[in-house]
């Protein structure tokens, strides 16, 4: 994709200054409609799942002192995986988004939740909530496009390092909360010279990450495994697992929010003097949907729902699969395309494009017109074929 | 909290086996506390914040209820007379209110009363009197307040109540009644049917142990100081203890302070000062010690920030969180929909300083 502004036909160019502003005005009326109806329902919703992850963890946890026999390894690694991810995305995303910060309880808040990953809640609410959620897709200022070792826009520059990313990809995919802490602590930036190395406001926040690492390594990979006895290896084994099936999963769901294909991004020039209504056109351009059932919905943290959580990232997530219908109603009103499709198709879309993009623009236009100049004569002989069977028949 | 907390070190030589093992087991559950865990089955183990349970609604009036709460195992004994500050979940937002304890201390089953009685638009009384269930979990925090009886107990005693202002005297009278000599109670409420505690109150004037002059203002108008000065001659020899309405406790108030026996009238105030939630208003960072002034169109952090105050800020534009801080006392509006948040002392209502300009006097913890 190239960034919105210098694309030759513009998806927004038919709207009017009027229609961006009535856009936003009927956007801020769904959302209040959602906080003046916010109650019980939602409060028990929250509390049900925090509890039933808790329970499954506790669950998981305890078949797992029996890892050595293969079925007890088996199911409380999969009870595992799955209490990590829940714990990860539909609680710790969400808590730390501030959505559940309207009940006042201060068990489930923003200012106090730690989540079950390696990056400290507080240096993930920064970089998240603060540049991403505010300067979504645009070029230059959200370090998520590509999390900075990847290039995922035409418009951001090629270099020679980009030419491994389908493998930096997949590595940042395995180690995924390490990826994240090393993100949120802006590793790469702060490394790079010797006066931010050394800088104590740099020395503080490492000692910090480094700190929440020992911490989650010495539960995963020390105590636990201890306390399963002679299951010690296969508790290691496990946890491991565990962590890795989380941190591929909330990998995948992530590059489906902002990377596949109809995703637009953004001008660094183009936000200055933004109004309420051209932000919302931009959260609603720039991030995509994955189409799935109840467990999908719950497993992404309701992120399969990233345009509504976009629009509005402190409604509470329950109140996103209600409210997409009337926010698909409003993309056809206003002539917008809802980029949405099922996670094998967006994974793929995504992953497609980070290998296109590993190579120079040029060099991927012209490699693709050849292999479509090769193919279609073989195509056009293919339909001859086709045609002389139809015929023979 | 749903955070490890970082206990600081104790010298080693107190370092109990007990410390030892509640620390290993805090790794062990890391970023969680061993007691997010045990609260799933256990929410009013020893240790846990403090809770209760509500195990009896008994209604007292039309619109009084008796609440009686078996507390968590951290529960103190409290003094009669005292109130407790409880946390209740009201279509999914918590909101504390203070009541006093009306139970005797040596229940054999150990649970907790406090009477609420509805007062309009009150959304907690409201709650507790016409909604709330038996077996609701509700937060509570440890017996507090100075309007107690001495533990050498006056001579002679009067209490002057109106509503439910009956609430703390009654705690005293159960726990106490016999301890005390000579007890006046000049009780106020709009009809004989809404006296709380009625039949209770009867027989102890049946029984002598108080002298009961029940005025019901309907019929027989407010109570006011030259009846009372009437209805007790001897009112200056006594301790006095007053509960009610802020009129009635003003003019009390006003009254002994005339007579020079301020020092014999001690008053509990049930309702918090109203709060002026006009536009604007003077606002206070209470930790950095500074106060300035805001218009009702200004966010907080705007204010705060011109002002020099270190305040956490973020997106500026209300998503990202990164802004909250507690408001101790005071009412904000949000800039957004208007709504107006307040909050009484003790609270610390967080608040996104973003987004929110002062509806009054505001007292913010930064």
């Amino acid at each position: 994709m190239t960034v919105l502004q210098k694309k030759d036909t513009s998806p927004i160019a038919h709207l009017t200054e009027e229609d961006i502003e009535n856009l936003g005005k009927e956007l801020d009326a769904i959302r209040q409609e959602v906080i003046d109806t916010r109650g019980e329902r939602d409060a028990a919703y929250i509390r049900k799942v925090i509890a039933t992850q808790r329970k499954l963890e506790l669950g998981s946890r305890a078949v797992l002192l029996f890892s050595l026999f293969p079925p007890a390894w088996l199911v409380g690694t999969a009870g595992l995986s799955v209490a990590k991810i829940l714990e990860n995305m539909e609680i710790g995303h969400n808590v730390m988004h501030g959505q559940w910060d309207w009940m006042r309880d201060p068990k489930i808040h923003s200012t106090t939740w730690e989540w079950d990953n390696a990056s400290p809640s507080e240096q993930w609410k920064h970089s998240h909530n603060e540049l991403h959620h505010t300067y979504t897709n645009v070029i230059g200022r959200d370090n998520d496009l590509g999390y900075g070792i990847m290039r995922v826009d035409e418009d951001q520059r090629w270099h020679p390092f980009y030419l491994g990313q389908p493998l930096w990809n997949f590595v940042n995919a395995c180690f995924f909360e390490y990826g994240i802490a090393a993100y949120d602590l802006e590793l790469g930036r702060n490394l790079r010279s010797k006066k931010r190395r050394q800088s104590p406001e740099f020395r503080a926040r490492a000692k910090q990450v480094l700190r929440k690492i020992r911490g989650q390594v010495t539960k995963d990979y020390v105590l636990h495994p201890v306390l399963s006895g002679p299951s010690f290896l296969h508790t290691i084994g496990a946890n491991a697992t565990a962590n890795l099936v989380r941190n591929l999963w909330t990998h995948s769901v992530i590059m489906c929010g902002h990377f596949p294909e109809g995703v637009e991004t953004f001008e660094r020039r183009s936000i200055e003097g933004e109004t309420r209504g051209e932000w919302y056109l931009r959260q609603m351009l720039g991030s995509a949907n994955i189409s799935g059932g109840k467990a999908m919905h719950i497993m992404t943290g309701n992120l399969s729902y990233q345009i509504e959580h976009h629009l509005f990232p402190d409604l509470p997530s329950n109140r996103y699969q209600e409210i997409a219908p009337r926010i698909r109603d409003l993309f056809e009103r206003y002539g917008l395309t809802y980029t949405s499709g099922p996670l094998p198709k967006q994974v793929g879309s995504a992953w497609k494009k980070v290998i296109r993009l590993s190579l120079p623009n040029e060099f991927g236009q012209k490699a693709s017109a050849r292999v479509l100049s090769i193919a279609r004569p073989i195509k056009q002989a293919d339909a001859a074929q086709d045609s002389d069977r139809e015929s023979a028949a | 909290m749903a955070t490890t907390v970082q206990t600081p070190a104790p010298a080693r030589s107190t370092t109990s086996l007990r410390d030892r093992a509640l620390r290993l087991a805090e790794r062990v559950t890391t970023p969680l506390l061993p007691a997010d865990y045990l609260d799933l089955f256990s929410p009013l183990h020893s240790g846990a914040d403090l809770r209760g349970r509500i195990v009896g609604l008994y209604p007292e009036t039309r619109d009084a209820v008796t609440v009686a709460i078996k507390p968590g195992r951290g529960w103190r004994p409290h003094t009669p007379g005292q109130y407790i500050r409880i946390g209740v979940d009201v279509n999914g937002v918590r909101h504390w209110r203070a009541y006093s304890l009306t139970s005797p201390l040596d229940r054999p089953d150990g649970l907790i009363t406090v009477t609420v009685k509805a007062i309009p638009d009150g959304v907690v009384s409201n709650h507790l009197v016409r909604r709330a269930t038996v077996g609701t979990l509700i937060q509570l925090d440890q017996a507090q307040g100075e309007f107690v009886l001495p533990s050498e107990r006056p001579e002679r005693v009067l209490f002057v109540t109106a509503g439910s202002g009956i609430t703390p005297v009654m705690g005293m009278l159960r726990n106490a009644v016999h301890e005390l000599a000579d007890v006046v109670l000049v009780h106020s409420a709009p009809t004989a049917d809404d006296v709380i505690f009625s039949r209770e109150l009867q027989q102890l004037a049946k029984e002598r142990r108080i002298r009961l002059v029940e005025k019901h203002t309907e019929t027989d108008g407010m109570l006011d100081i030259t009846e009372l000065v009437e209805l007790v001659p001897d009112y200056a020899d006594r301790q006095t203890w007053a509960c009610g309405p802020v009129g009635l406790l003003d003019a009390l108030g006003d009254h002994w302070e005339a007579r020079g026996i301020a020092d014999r009238l001690h008053v509990e105030r049930f309702r918090p000062t109203v709060l002026v939630t006009g536009e604007g208003g003077t606002v206070r960072f209470s930790r950095s010690e500074t106060v300035l002034e805001a218009d009702g169109a200004t966010p907080l952090l705007d204010a705060g920030e011109s002002a020099g105050v270190l305040m956490p800020s973020g997106c500026r534009m209300g998503i990202c969180f990164g802004c909250v801080v507690p408001l101790r006392e005071g009412a904000v509006r949000d800039l957004r929909n208007g709504e107006v948040t307040t909050a009484a002392p003790g609270d610390g209502v967080l608040i996104q300083t973003c987004v929110s300009a002062a509806a009054g006097t505001c007292d913010i913890d930064l």
